[in-house]
């Protein structure tokens, strides 16, 4: 089963594509781009459709999503975590 | 081999002026508001014949009152109509939107309700609206080679499976469809904000990318001169939020998959304008679901794919909108609204290429008559994009 899906080999994100998700589920993660699969274990709750941390990241780093800057961390993350609005900004407006 | 090449044909009806409409309506039309009522008791008597009401065209002036009459002449001339019958509460612009319509050479008359009253009016018009009915009854569809299908995008209510499976789904048609010398059209121009460089780079050639990002450019002063907060609650939406998209870089990124891989942004036009070649056009838009399709409509597209993540169920009076989700949720808790499923490219069961073609072949039956879902429930948003206050 594929838990997460990114885009590009340098996303920052994934994006989860399934439902129950939760701490400490053990996770497969697709790489669009390369036809490749990741592991990764899941530290919180995260529902379908919203982003998992690929890595550690602190407030000011830029997120990447598609290969692309998505906006910049504004609170900690940690790999597993949930990365949403809670901790992410857009640059733009 | 892709489901679609230069051969393929489907089914449609050729008007006056040789475009090719999917559907065959007769339209009971309002210059405004005030001509709602008697359009929709034309519509009442007349089975058959369609009233799209609105809630404008009063006292509007300048660029606005231009929109609204190229908005309501665009929708009378889209290939999808095959006759109108116009209402207004005065002769003057009601003429205006009949002499517009009349240009495709398709059969078109006008009302004015002052002096008359709705009765009278009613009455005149539903007698106009019954022979067109009946004339338009007894158009047959005819084989039409696939580059005359003029096709529209816009997403709605995305979330993150958007930007994975139903945006890119729509980019691998678009892909195949543009080598065969389609009209085709995206927009929503906020919704580029993070990723305009990339339909820039994409642009066929340097006027036309200093076509777009003037566009661009411009709809970005009108967020600037507005806004009271960085739009998070609006841009994105709150459906988008709890979806999963946290930015409007993200949204954007998403939004652009709908363009393929491929194909070149080869025009730009405004709001409601005709584009003048085939290829895939620009058009600067509200990112507003009705708004954006209403835009489509009038700009003379036949047919429209909408891909949704969170369960957008727009519809539109005349343009038949495709809806492609790709997030299992959304196909499981709301599927009546769902015309193409390619939730299974998320799991790997299926790739974007068998994606796009369940797409096309959605697109060809639509084309030949098989209603989508929002047509079968009934959902009909007519919604006029307004730029300022009425005078």
């Amino acid at each position: 089963m594929i838990h997460c899906v990114l885009h590009d080999a340098g996303d920052t994100v994934a994006v989860v594509v399934v439902e129950g998700v939760s701490a400490g589920t053990a996770m497969t993660g697709w790489v669009m781009d390369d036809d490749r699969t990741i592991a990764l274990e899941a530290r919180q709750d995260i529902p379908i459709g919203h982003k998992v941390a690929l890595k550690d990241m602190a407030p000011g780093d830029t997120v990447v999503k598609y290969g692309i800057d998505m906006g910049k961390v504004v609170a900690p993350i940690r790999r597993g975590e949930h990365a949403h609005v809670h901790n992410i900004k857009t640059k733009r407006w | 081999m892709s489901v679609v090449s230069k051969d393929t044909t489907f089914l449609g009806y050729r008007r006056e002026n040789g475009r090719v409409g999917v559907r065959n309506f007769v339209v009971v039309l309002p210059l405004d508001d005030l001509s709602n009522a008697a359009a929709e008791a034309v519509a009442h008597n007349i089975k058959g014949a369609l009233a799209i009401p609105h809630p404008y065209g009063r006292l509007q002036f300048g660029a606005d009152l231009e929109l609204h009459f190229r908005t309501l002449i665009g929708a009378g001339c889209n290939p999808n109509v095959a006759a109108v019958v116009v209402i207004g509460i005065e002769d003057g612009w009601t003429k205006k939107v009949v002499d517009g319509i009349a240009a495709t050479g398709k059969p078109v008359v006008g009302f004015g309700i002052e002096g008359h009253g709705d009765h009278d009016t009613i009455m005149r018009a539903s007698k106009a609206a019954r022979d067109y009915v009946q004339w338009a009854s007894e158009k047959q569809r005819e084989a039409c080679p696939i580059a005359e299908l003029w096709v529209s995008t816009k997403c709605g209510e995305s979330d993150t499976t958007s930007g994975c499976g139903a945006n890119p789904t729509v980019g691998n048609a678009f892909d195949k469809l543009h080598p065969l010398g389609n009209y085709l059209c995206f927009g929503e121009t906020t919704e580029l904000t993070g990723g305009e460089q990339i339909v820039a780079a994409r642009c066929a050639n340097d006027e036309v990318r200093r076509q777009f990002m003037f566009m661009f450019d411009r709809y970005q002063k009108v967020i600037d001169r507005h806004k009271t907060s960085d739009l998070s609650d609006s841009q994105p939406t709150k459906g988008n939020i709890a979806g999963g998209l946290t930015t409007i870089e993200e949204k954007a990124l998403g939004n652009i998959q709908k363009i393929g891989k491929v194909c070149t942004v080869d025009g730009v036009i405004d709001k409601a304008e005709t584009p003048t070649h085939p290829g895939l056009w620009f058009m600067d838009s509200s990112s507003a679901a009705a708004e954006m399709v209403t835009l489509c409509a009038a700009s003379g597209y036949a047919v429209h794919f909408f891909p949704t993540g969170q369960g957008n169920v727009i519809g539109n009076p005349i343009l038949p909108v495709i809806k492609i989700c790709a997030n299992p949720r959304t196909v499981r808790l709301m599927g009546e609204h769902i015309d193409v499923d390619t939730s299974g490219l998320l799991q790997r069961e299926i790739n974007l290429d068998q994606a796009g073609d369940q797409l096309l072949e959605c697109m060809l039956r639509t084309a030949n008559g098989r209603l989508t879902a929002a047509e079968a429930l009934g959902h009909r948003e007519f919604v006029l994009t307004r730029l300022y206050e009425s005078a």
